[in-house]
């Protein structure tokens, strides 16, 4: 199990090969489909996100009515294939090292991945309650016209658990395994 | 006669149906709980395969000790009410509204209903076809007591749905089983981990375009354990789990040896012009329940 700790760095991110186990701790920042429209239309972000993570998420959260403080009840990954269209230029233009999500990304994202040298790591799809129980603190939320799960919400992490599936040289273990499995899929049909 | 319009009985539902949502969302059912932890045990150790069943294990024990939704997607709100003559169908519409934005108060539920024109988040689950609920009505005097099943499911997985017309030139499937099997394998492959495997598979063959969907879905009610009172069907389903697990696709797509925990064939006639193959892929977080309610509308015995 490899450990990538705050603040993240091109070198850390450079280290990592598709098919490693990770433990991210630190902060991340959430943004699903309307976050990645309007960063993509607007070429700006409410927030720095250089060297920042984006996790594809659209968490349950809820504001305590007597502390006013936020609190995460569920908080899994989205399917970030949607983010395809928007991504490499998200991570031209903000400068991001890291992408979170669930079920891979298409090759335009793997160019950007080894252009811009970021990283894919894929979290456990479903996994909302474990995943909630590794996020310590709500720092902020920024984009919340967006509604609750579409918003940006700037998260602290600890021992976040993913693997990485696409690395900054090119290499996706989504590929490996489609190719292998359509394989398989011929020789069931052909046999 | 059931009259919502009671005081008493109006109280008794909602506390009902608010236990009902909570518990699907929050636990998963013992026939699927089996599985997943049949697929853990198999999968080699130290693998990515593995670790991702260890998570989902861990989650699943979780989520039920903090009553908190297994998946932050609490998808599409499905129920299905089996009931007797004469059940008021439109008071019972309006009580479950009540109760879905009581459990999206209480985080039973995200907020998770986005009106397709304005692309705004209705921020309490209602809307055009949110809930979609399905009333079936019992042959006069034949049962007496209400059934309300209950199933959430998540975009990950409705969002790799798919349905086939046959004869499909491209994957060479006939109008046959030989076909139907094709076009499942291929949904299977084509699916990758993107629905959250491993995961079961909800099958209608036939039907229209609407109707097959709505089988395949009404497909994943069945307890996990049963058998297809068709022979022909429960062959193919175990054959179907079998050979999509040689895909090699495991748990998330991270490769290993389980792709699906299940899979549910259903049927309906067809035109002679169309042979439609529909799948619902369900997720491993396969939220769904049920309950018997007794005269004074309390949780009698659950169904799963």
């Amino acid at each position: 199990m490899i450990k990538l700790n705050y603040p993240y760095t091109r070198e850390a991110i450079k280290d990592l090969k598709a098919g490693d186990m990770v433990l991210i701790s630190g902060k991340i920042f959430t943004g699903r489909d309307a976050v990645h429209k309007y960063l993509h239309e607007t070429h700006t972000s409410p927030v720095n996100l250089y060297n920042q993570i984006i996790y594809h998420c659209g968490p349950v959260i809820l504001q305590n009515a007597q502390t006013k403080k936020y609190e995460v009840k569920a908080a899994g990954p989205t399917t970030s294939i949607r983010e395809e269209p928007y991504q490499w230029e998200i991570m031209q233009d903000q400068g991001i090292v890291g992408i979170i999500g669930k079920g891979g990304m298409g090759p335009k994202t793997l160019d950007g991945l080894i252009k811009f040298g970021c990283v894919y790591f894929h979290a456990i799809g479903g996994a909302a309650q474990v995943l909630a129980e590794r996020i310590i603190s709500v720092d902020n939320v920024y984009l919340s016209e967006l509604g609750s799960p579409e918003a940006m919400w700037e998260l602290s992490v600890i021992d976040f658990p993913v693997v990485v599936t696409m690395d900054s040289h090119g290499y996706s273990l989504h590929e490996i395994i489609k190719r292998k499995s359509d394989q398989n899929l011929k020789m069931l049909l052909d046999s | 006669m059931i009259n919502l319009n009671n005081a008493n009985l109006k109280e008794t539902l909602l506390a009902s149906l608010l236990e009902l949502l909570r518990r699907t969302s929050s636990e998963l059912t013992k026939d699927v709980y089996d599985i997943i932890e049949k697929v853990y045990a198999s999968e080699e150790d130290g693998s990515k395969a593995k670790y991702a069943m260890e998570i989902i294990k861990d989650n699943i024990e979780l989520a039920k000790k903090k009553s908190a939704p297994i998946c932050q997607d609490t998808g599409t709100i499905l129920i299905y009410v089996s009931h007797p003559v004469g059940f008021p169908q439109n008071d019972f519409r309006k009580l479950t509204e009540q109760v879905i934005i009581k459990a999206t108060e209480l985080g039973y539920l995200r907020q998770n209903s986005v009106n397709s024109i304005t692309q705004k988040n209705a921020g309490n689950n209602i809307g055009p076809g949110h809930p979609s609920i399905h009333f079936e009505e019992y042959e006069e005097h034949e049962k007496s007591h209400i059934e309300i099943r209950m199933m959430l499911k998540g975009g990950g997985c409705e969002n790799v749905g798919i349905q086939y017309s046959l004869p499909n030139v491209q994957i060479k499937a006939n109008r046959d089983l030989y076909g139907v099997k094709k076009a499942l394998l291929d949904a299977v492959a084509q699916a990758q981990g993107k629905g959250c495997s491993p995961g079961i598979l909800g099958v209608c063959i036939g039907g229209d375009r609407g109707s097959s969907y709505e089988e395949s879905k009404r497909q994943l009610l069945r307890n996990l354990d049963d058998h297809n009172t068709n022979a022909e069907l429960d062959t193919l389903e175990k054959e179907i789990v079998k050979l999509s697990n040689k895909l090699e696709i495991g748990p998330m797509g991270f490769g290993g040896s389980n792709t699906i925990l299940s899979c549910k064939i259903g049927h309906l006639n067809r035109l002679p012009a169309s042979f439609f193959v529909t799948v619902s892929y369900m997720c491993w977080a396969h939220r769904r329940q049920g309950v018997v309610l007794d005269s004074g509308l309390n949780i009698k015995s659950w169904l799963y």
